[in-house]
């Protein structure tokens, strides 16, 4: 993303003018952009027009026009946002108060206006901005008759394909189903690396799996790119990267991003970083479950007593529309940094922040324990309820 | 307005949208996907904010499990006795409730499965949990009742409801199925334990309302009268009474143990492998300089297994003994395959676990971190629990009885801690390589100098045959797909509890879709009808075989299984590195089954002897703990209560290549 322009005043009202340069982008942009605010940008808008005689004409024009944006759809696939809303600037081919949905493009700058900016929003132009983020992983998780082809980046781990074979046991006698279903299952998961990994982006394509499957899969991958000539995996062979998971679903991309290996090769990676940091929470909360805590309520009060050290939130919560509530969770974060503590930011796009979003999206590590917050809610249980956040275990 | 447009000078451009043009294009489109995987896939921001909103300020009045009104009480309770096999237990309050179970629990290992759960709670409250008191009156009434006519005993006593339906219909007295009633009460039952069914990938038959379904079920999946009368015992007493019966045994323990080549010499021992094909296997082990390999190539059929020397899947083979056929399952003991041990596992009725006797060998297997312990803990959390112990490879340490005995004590302690009853637990010293003590009595004089116990085979002769569910309605889980010889394809599985027959009209899967029996094969042999514990294939016809996953139960048209996402289980957590929290993704296994699912609720954490209720809502679940949890899938899955079918009521589940707990089904939602 490049920032163009940036005038934000002291009561932090004012306006952002942003172009999205590669489909991450989108995905920052959709942090971004809340109802409410209002977005400018260039669009095609169709106009029809009636002539005297009553027959109409339909013409497509490009105009730049500003919405008060009123629902935001987001595509993880193609990564594309839109923005629908009110026409609330003076057009000549839009009436005001006509709705709109904006379609914001790649290279095409868009002004982002709120009412008011907090820290968390242009810490996100600011991170979006940052060149240095970007590294591209894609990842093969896979069993025997399952896959997930993905792609991780900064922000994001995307599920590009999910191939699921049934592949017959093998039984006296007629071992060869067995192996044909094999071959015909690495078969489509080559074919969608190929067809999903864009090796001029990527830097490195883990294969994982348990057992032999990923060693079986390499090999077979290999043979069949020198038989068929496949230029684009001969190339790239240095590329490929096997590691042990546990199994072919997606879930088990946490492991794969913990090997040690992996870590070593993409070691300041965000999806990475996540992933350490929620092993750390679970690490304490065995160790010492007094300092490590999990739920609103919980946090909240650990946070009033400056007693965090680590705080792990998921963006969702950014994400929801009610301000006040958003207010809140904005308050949080400045007070843990404020208090000297790490905010650590949780994409819910990837495997980390979907975990910690189950986990009620906001969880502490503490300096010091804190077993009085434990015992404190059997009495006050009821909103400790929806997060399922009291009391403990012993 | 329409009408009058000049379609014919139309300009499509400018009528076209541009958006399927340009956008929308995610995937390729040639590659076509279904809804749930696109849903997978396309990020929905509402379910975000939904969750969000839920955390934080709604579901503040949702019930909490312990929660009643005491007035509703009485009605509810009321209302729930009607129906006894979908009895529900009424409303108590936590204290009450453990008490109740624990009470159910020990009633049930004394009377087993013979009396309705409904009697037994109907009866504890009436004694107030005075366990004497229950067991005299229940076993009072059963001799009672066992002194009427045969057949009868074993059914839970039919209800007014439902005997309408045989009465106006009548039959002689011999003939009343022990099936009739019982799926009776599922029909006129008010509400099937199961929860809406989310479409599956496929949902061929309308299963919108689930509650409509369940009473119209009898509507919707036509049967022929000749599968809704059939007498399961009869049957099975017709078509089996001359052969001999059949037991599923799991061959369990750590890698390298030995698992495969002790199977292979016993097959070969017991005349079920030719000469001429040991020949061969000799000598191509030989050629890859792995001779002793050579039995457990009888297993490890495919070039990799054999290349690695390793088993990676369940080989399957059987064999006679003088009473019964034995289906040897052999698993595989490499860490990274014990979703296939799982598998087999769930298959089996008796387990045989091999231990490496060889010094550091046993130690590394069954101390450190091995898998001797995880399986036995498996196996036995599947319901397995008779085991026989084959101290394996013990001419390597030169037959010693030091050896053997120290390995004994060692597991002894373990095992009893594990769930096994002593009785159940036998232990044979073996050779698998030289073939020492399989099939005939000791000769080496090294170890017959102490040992004087029976070989091999005679243990497994040993095994007690566990009692089949013959007269409950068919479940049979799939555990592999594959096209068969003549047309269509055929699916292999467990049937679970049931009878099936050919021509019978069954449900697949979650989707409930219908099929018909084609054809039935055990063992390669053809069959007219199969029971309860048999291992068999089947061809279907009506069903896609791309509708078909491994995993999937097949159940009766009359009786489907319930299909749910979301269920409470109680479980217990094996030692783990990190607690369980909300939220915590894990691999369900169940029977065949692997389903990434996540765990959505702790609901309660249970005192583990006692099952008391320690905490509500637990923060974490540590090591060792016992508690109730509820866990969501993202696809439907069949599943049922422990309750009602112990067989399919199981759980695992499994994070990062460990088993981090086992548990059962109680509540389906």
């Amino acid at each position: 993303m490049k920032l163009l322009g940036k005038y934000v005043d002291k009561g932090m009202q004012g306006n952002v003018t942003l172009m999205p340069e590669e489909s991450e982008d989108m995905w920052h942009a959709y942090n971004l952009i809340a109802e409410g605010d209002s977005v400018r940008s260039t669009t095609i808008r169709k106009v029809q027009n009636e002539t005297a005689t009553g027959s109409s004409t339909s013409s497509r024009v490009r105009t730049t026009l500003t919405i008060a944006v009123e629902t935001i759809d987001f595509d993880t696939q193609a990564c594309v946002l839109r923005l629908k809303g009110r026409n609330i600037e003076e057009n000549p081919y839009v009436k005001m108060g006509a709705y709109h949905t904006l379609d914001l493009e790649l290279n095409r700058k868009f002004e982002l206006r709120k009412p008011e900016w907090d820290t968390i929003a242009l810490e996100r132009i600011e991170m979006a901005c940052d060149p240095t983020q970007s590294a591209d992983v894609a990842a093969v998780v896979m069993q025997e008759g399952l896959a997930h082809v993905c792609l991780i980046t900064a922000s994001m781990t995307l599920v590009r394909s999910k191939i699921e074979v049934s592949i017959p046991r093998k039984r006296k006698g007629s071992v060869q189903q067995h192996e044909k279903g094999l071959a015909k299952f690495y078969e489509q998961v080559m074919q969608s690396i190929l067809r999903h990994v864009n090796f001029d982006v990527v830097k490195c394509v883990l294969i994982a799996s348990p057992g032999f499957v990923r060693d079986q899969f390499h090999d077979y991958m290999f043979q069949q790119a020198v038989k068929m000539d496949y230029k684009l995996l001969l190339d790239n062979k240095s590329k490929f990267m096997l590691v042990h998971a546990s199994s072919g679903f997606k879930h088990s991309l946490k492991e794969v991003l913990q090997d040690p290996a992996v870590v070593a090769k993409m070691s300041d990676t965000k999806a990475a970083g996540e992933v350490k940091a929620l092993e750390q929470f679970y690490m304490m909360l065995q160790c010492e479950p007094a300092k490590a805590f999990y739920g609103k309520k919980h946090v909240l009060r650990a946070a009033e007593s400056q007693a965090i050290e680590m705080l792990l939130i998921s963006d969702n919560l950014f994400r929801c529309q009610d301000v006040n509530l958003r207010k809140e969770y904005v308050t949080l974060v400045e007070s843990v940094r404020d208090a000297g503590g790490e905010v650590k930011i949780f994409s819910s796009m990837h495997i980390s922040g979907e975990q910690l979003a189950q986990l009620t999206g906001v969880a502490a590590l503490l300096r010091f324990p804190m077993p009085e917050l434990e015992d404190s809610d059997d009495d006050d249980d009821e909103d400790g309820a929806a997060g399922g956040d009291d009391s403990d275990s012993d | 307005m329409s009408r009058h447009r000049i379609v014919r000078t139309m300009d499509y451009n400018d009528e076209y949208d541009g958006y399927d043009d340009v956008y929308g294009h995610s995937v390729d489109d040639d590659h076509c996907i279904s809804p749930t995987d696109a849903q997978q896939w396309l990020y929905d921001r509402e379910r975000g904010r939904q969750s969000i909103s839920a955390f934080i300020s709604k579901n503040k009045d949702i019930k909490e499990e312990g929660e009643h009104d005491e007035d509703d009480e009485d009605e509810a309770y009321e209302k729930a006795r009607r129906d006894s096999e979908s009895f529900q237990m009424p409303e108590l309050d936590e204290m009450e409730q453990a008490k109740l179970s624990s009470c159910v629990d020990e009633v049930r290992s004394v009377v087993g499965d013979a009396v309705s759960e409904r009697r037994i709670v109907e009866t504890s409250m009436k004694f107030d949990y005075d366990i004497q008191k229950i067991l005299d009156e229940i076993l009072n009434e059963e001799t009672k009742k066992s002194a009427k006519p045969a057949l009868r005993p074993k059914v839970p006593v039919p209800i007014a409801a439902t005997t309408v339906k045989s009465a106006s219909k009548p039959t002689p007295p011999a003939k009343i199925s022990l099936k009739e009633p019982r799926r009776g009460f599922e029909i006129a039952s008010p509400k099937l334990p199961s929860s809406p069914v989310v479409s599956g990938r496929n949902t061929p038959v309308d299963v919108g309302g689930d509650n409509d379904l369940s009473r119209t079920s009898a509507s919707v999946f036509k049967v022929s009268k000749d599968q809704a009368q059939r007498n399961a015992q009869q049957l099975y007493e017709k078509e089996r009474s001359d052969q001999k019966s059949h037991i599923h045994m799991i061959v369990i323990g750590h890698v390298d143990a030995g698992k495969s080549t002790l199977m292979g010499h016993l097959l070969y021992d017991t005349g079920n492998v030719s000469q001429r094909v040991m020949h061969k296997h000799e000598q191509e082990s030989k050629k890859l300089g792995k001779q002793s390999f050579m039995y457990a190539w009888v297993l490890d059929e495919t070039g990799e297994e054999r290349a690695r020397g390793i088993t990676m899947d369940v080989g399957q083979s059987r064999i006679e003994t003088k009473t019964k056929i034995v289906t040897l399952l052999d698993a595989p003991g490499h860490k990274d395959f014990i979703p296939n041990m799982i598998s087999g596992a769930t298959q089996a009725d008796v387990a045989l676990l091999v231990v490496d006797a060889t010094r550091g060998e046993f130690e590394s297997g069954f101390e450190l971190g091995g898998q001797t312990r995880e399986h036995a803990i498996l196996v036995r959390s599947l319901g397995v629990n008779q085991l026989g112990v084959v101290i394996n490879k013990l001419d390597t340490v030169g037959w010693s009885q030091e050896r053997f005995t120290e390995i004994v004590t060692k597991l002894r302690s373990f095992l009893k801690q594990a769930g096994f009853k002593e009785s159940d637990v036998s232990f044979t010293p073996c050779s698998g390589l030289t073939g020492e003590n399989l099939t005939k009595k000791a000769q080496e004089a090294a170890l017959t100098s102490w040992y004087s116990g029976r070989p091999l085979l005679d243990v497994i002769e040993n095994f007690k045959i566990p009692e089949r569910a013959l007269d409950r309605p068919l479940r049979m889980s799939v555990s592999d797909i594959y096209k068969g010889t003549g047309s269509g394809f055929c699916i292999s599985g467990r049937v679970e509890t049931g009878v099936m027959c050919v021509n019978d009209k069954v449900l697949v899967g979650a989707s409930r879709e219908q099929a018909q029996v084609k054809s039935l094969t055990m063992d390669e042999f053809p069959q007219t009808s199969v029971f309860a514990g048999d291992q068999i294939a089947v061809t279907l016809a009506g069903v896609d075989i791309n509708n078909i996953t491994v995993g999937c139960i097949i159940s009766d048209p009359q009786t489907p299984i319930p299909v749910t996402t979301r269920f409470q289980a109680r479980i217990i957590v094996f030692s783990v590195k990190v607690p369980i929290t909300m939220g915590f993704p894990v691999l369900l296994h169940h029977q065949s089954l692997i389903e990434p699912a996540v765990v959505c609720k702790l609901t309660a954490s249970i005192h583990k002897s006692t099952g008391e209720v320690v905490k509500k809502k637990p923060r974490c679940l540590g090591s060792n703990s016992c508690a109730l949890v509820e866990l969501e899938t993202s696809r439907p899955i069949c599943i049922e209560r422990y309750a009602d079918f112990k067989e399919l009521g199981r759980i695992m589940l499994r994070v990062a290549g460990v088993t981090i707990a086992a548990g059962m089904v109680t509540k389906i939602r």
